[in-house]
């Protein structure tokens, strides 16, 4: 059994003509954390869906579990993504389902437990993200933070030996942050699973992450511990981690001229 | 200028290869539905709950609907007959133009309008709001959960909807032409009972019923699960569902009439 529960090989993936992936490497070890940031449009979202097998890559290859995703069938990536949950951005909860239905959707669709075992189950990953109380709640009656942590759940419902997290401090305010962060951190630490956090929130990724990758134009520009890439002195490192206006990535999106934009009146 | 039609006929020739590629996505679409419908069928809690939002809730547009349809239909029927003296006949009129045609026609397209548009949206906004790849990534397939046991619902609902709305149409007509013109009453049911077949235009009218439950329900699902995932997307979906339903229904019904007569 390798160390590595993911690895990401020479990974290419493009779309329309425009490769957005050239060339990755990165590996998961079992048990750690995870995280992928870099800043928006780098293609991080696309790489939990080709570690998911949603996408296939252009060239390359994406391991799990030892398996190469895009050369299962529909019945091997099925069983690989028993081994998987996502978290989605906005959490993703079908809307039709209450937040216990949420939880007990993937539990019902894949074992044949009995109705009381299933409620404890449900009981103890809502208690494990402190929504026991709101269980009859509909998705709509959740506020943001709620919904992420009902998903959170609902991802580790059948105790996957992976978690990825898309995004997971979005939108959140700084309790809601705090609470999501610890939590990564906690189920992460009961499950014994790997997580995978892609985000470009800096402080909360360092603070729960074992290994960092920051990906940009298509490849990965830096990799390293948290301590590491803080005190790196390369200039784009410095840059991303520190949030400096100024440095190897520009404010501007490529434009002609300036002055000759704005006098060229209507035409442009 | 050369160039000018060049460019409109690379154009053209964009536009139809990109409908031929929708075309063939939801003939492989159909299949998947097909072909996962016996998932669907094991879990048929959920094709008995699309039917009741499918079916059950579109029963008041299609009998209120239907009631009326009967009514002008008499109406109308009365004062062209009468100028020939056979006002009896009315009964004839209004069954087969209803068990034949307005039937299952008019309920396709208000079927198309209230329930296709609303599945069209329902599945567009799952999509958009990520349900669906939850679903995928949960290892559940959305057309085995989602998409067939909407399916079968719409295919199991319509043929009901078209006899019931023969069945209120046929009743309207009798209120507007017994009670109301006077026709006699005996007349309206008996010559209905003879003139009425019941493979010719009974069985037939089911199978009109039953294709356009499948065309109606397909179009609808394909549309939403094809949504480009934005509000936009979703609104242009949820018109294509009414506008090419309502395109296939008639166009359908041609074709099926016209093997059936022959």
């Amino acid at each position: 059994m390798s160390d590595n529960i993911v690895e990401i090989d020479n990974l290419s993936f493009g779309y329309k003509g425009r490769l957005l992936h050239k060339g990755i490497n990165m590996s998961f070890p079992r048990g750690k954390v995870v995280a992928i940031m870099g800043g928006s449009g780098s293609g991080k979202t696309t790489l939990l869906r080709l570690i998911g097998g949603q996408l296939k890559p252009t060239h390359g290859k994406v391991l799990v579990d030892g398996k190469v995703v895009h050369e299962q069938d529909r019945h091997g990536l099925y069983l690989l993504r028993r081994k998987m949950g996502m978290l989605f951005q906005f959490g993703a909860l079908f809307t039709d389902l209450s937040v216990y239905e949420n939880v007990a959707f993937p539990i019902r669709e894949h074992t044949d437990l009995p109705e009381t075992i299933i409620r404890d189950l449900v009981m103890m990953k809502l208690n494990a993200v402190g929504l026991r109380g709101a269980r009859n709640l509909m998705p709509t009656e959740l506020s943001g933070g709620m919904a992420r942590r009902v998903a959170l759940a609902r991802a580790v419902a059948l105790d996957p030996e992976i978690v990825m997290y898309d995004e997971p401090f979005t939108g959140l305010d700084p309790i809601s942050m705090s609470v999501t962060c610890n939590l990564i951190k906690k189920l992460n630490d009961a499950l014994g699973a790997t997580s995978i956090v892609v985000t470009h929130d800096v402080k909360e990724a360092f603070a729960i992450a074992d290994y960092v990758y920051i990906v940009a134009n298509g490849v990965v520009e830096a990799e390293g511990t948290p301590d590491g890439l803080r005190q790196s002195t390369e200039p784009f490192v410095h840059q991303f981690v520190h949030g400096d206006v100024d440095g190897p990535v520009p404010f501007h999106y490529s434009a002609p001229d300036y002055r000759k934009d704005m006098l060229r009146g209507h035409d442009a | 200028m050369l160039n000018a039609i060049a460019g409109k006929l690379r154009g053209i020739g964009h536009r139809i290869i990109d409908r031929l590629w929708r075309l063939g996505a939801a003939v492989r679409f159909f299949g998947y539905t097909l072909i996962y419908s016996g998932e669907s069928f094991r879990r048929l809690h959920l094709t008995i709950r699309e039917i009741y939002f499918t079916g059950v809730m579109s029963l008041v547009i299609i009998l209120v609907s239907a009631f009326f349809v009967g009514m002008v239909l008499a109406l109308q029927g009365y004062n062209t007959l009468q100028k020939y003296g056979s006002s009896e006949a009315i009964g004839v009129l209004v069954a087969l133009s209803l068990v034949r045609e307005l039937g299952p026609v008019v309920t396709a397209l208000l079927f198309a309008g209230r329930a296709g548009t609303a599945i069209t949206a329902e599945i567009g906004l799952m999509k958009t709001t990520e349900q669906l790849s939850a679903m995928e990534m949960m290892a559940v397939s959305p057309i085995a959960r989602v998409v067939a046991p909407r399916f079968w619902a719409g295919v199991i609902s319509m043929p009901l909807l078209a006899a019931l709305f023969s069945m209120v149409g046929i009743l309207g007509g009798y209120l507007v032409a017994v009670p109301l013109i006077g026709v006699d009453h005996g007349a309206f049911w008996s010559q209905m009972q003879a003139n009425v077949d019941f493979q010719a235009d009974i069985v037939n009218g089911v199978i009109k019923s039953a294709v356009f439950g499948v065309a109606c329900t397909m179009i609808a699902l394909f549309e939403g699960f094809d949504a480009p995932p934005t509000a936009e997307g979703v609104s242009r979906a949820t018109t294509r569902t009414v506008v090419n339903s309502s395109l296939a229904v008639l166009g359908l019904d041609f074709v099926l009439t016209s093997f059936m007569i022959s």
